[in-house]
């Protein structure tokens, strides 16, 4: 079968990608929220695996909660990200400099 | 090689791959596209983990709901993308590296004995007969009823607080104010004016001959 080490291994790789799609899209708001997303995912990969291999279901239990957060988190993000292009015209990250002193 | 390490292998070089051509995609709309494959394959590796309802969720939220949200977004406002990626070869290398340098030191903890496939035996597939989605649904409703309550709360914050930021009212639409339409008087819209009769003017001389 399959061992822990993994999927374990697999999220890592997921979470270091993410990491580095805001760091190279750092301009480009939406491709920000979508590395959140798969920051997210891998998490939730974690997590599952975990529930498994302990034989707890408490773990997707969790992912449940995660899975709904994130739902919440990328609708509020999406309505600020048009309300920003509605007013500004840009989602160009360095434009939102308006609260510096 | 079993057939679910296969799978397995499978899955997880989908999933990587999709999360690469996210994060380098040039166009947001193929970028959204990849994400939606990485949640797919995501999916089969939870089916794998015998999390079938969490697998199933993820298809049905976040393929059918958050993604399509995602690509209106993208469809919908019009941008130009190509400004937007400036900046992206010259982070190359910084991004790459502290990816890799993540991956890596995760890498070395998680193959470590700790973890390896020896440390963690496997359970094995769940007894027939035994239910995912009913074992969820028993913890949810008794162990973790508060924080699932607190879970509806915020999808409702989530509803408003969209609904709200995203509403305008456009200077051009007419709208009625129920309010002031009930609140109006006779002496508010009717005014009588009391208006001295006059005597028609005298007709001009040369008006007839």
């Amino acid at each position: 079968m399959i061992p822990l080490s993994h999927y374990l291994v697999l999220g890592a790789i997921v979470f270091a990608i993410a990491v580095a799609g805001i760091f190279l899209n750092r301009k480009n708001l939406i491709v920000i929220l979508m590395a959140i997303e798969l920051m997210l995912l891998s998490v939730n990969m974690n997590f599952v695996a975990f529930s498994h291999f302990l034989g707890d279901p408490s773990g997707q239990v969790f992912v449940f909660f995660i899975l709904t957060v994130a739902a919440a988190e990328s609708a509020i993000g999406l309505a600020i990200l048009v309300t920003l292009f509605r007013n500004l015209r840009s989602i160009n990250v360095d434009d939102l400099g308006s609260l510096k002193g | 090689m079993n057939l679910p390490l296969a799978a397995f292998y499978v899955a997880a070089a989908v999933l990587i791959l999709a999360a690469l051509r996210v994060i380098t995609s040039r166009n947001p709309v193929h970028a959204a596209l990849w994400l939606v494959a990485a949640f797919f394959s995501a999916a089969c590796l939870w089916l794998l983990l015998y999390a079938e309802f969490l697998a199933i969720v993820l298809v049905l939220v976040y393929v059918g709901a958050v993604m399509v949200l995602f690509l209106f977004v993208v469809m919908m406002l019009d941008i130009s993308f190509d400004k937007l990626r400036e900046g992206f070869w010259r982070h190359l290398p910084l991004a790459g590296g502290i990816g890799f340098l993540m991956a890596l030191e995760m890498v070395l903890v998680l193959s470590s004995r700790e973890f390896g496939a020896g440390a963690v035996p496997s359970p094995g597939a769940p007894p027939a007969g035994h239910s995912n989605t009913k074992e969820l649904g028993r913890l949810i409703y008794t162990d973790y009823v508060f924080p699932f309550e607190l879970a509806a709360v915020v999808l409702l914050v989530a509803i408003v607080a969209a609904i709200a930021l995203t509403l305008r009212r456009r200077k051009e639409t007419r709208y009625q104010d129920p309010a002031e339409q009930l609140a109006a008087t006779k002496a508010g819209r009717l005014k009588i004016v009391k208006v001295a009769p006059e005597r028609p003017a005298a007709p001009a001389q040369d008006a007839k001959p």
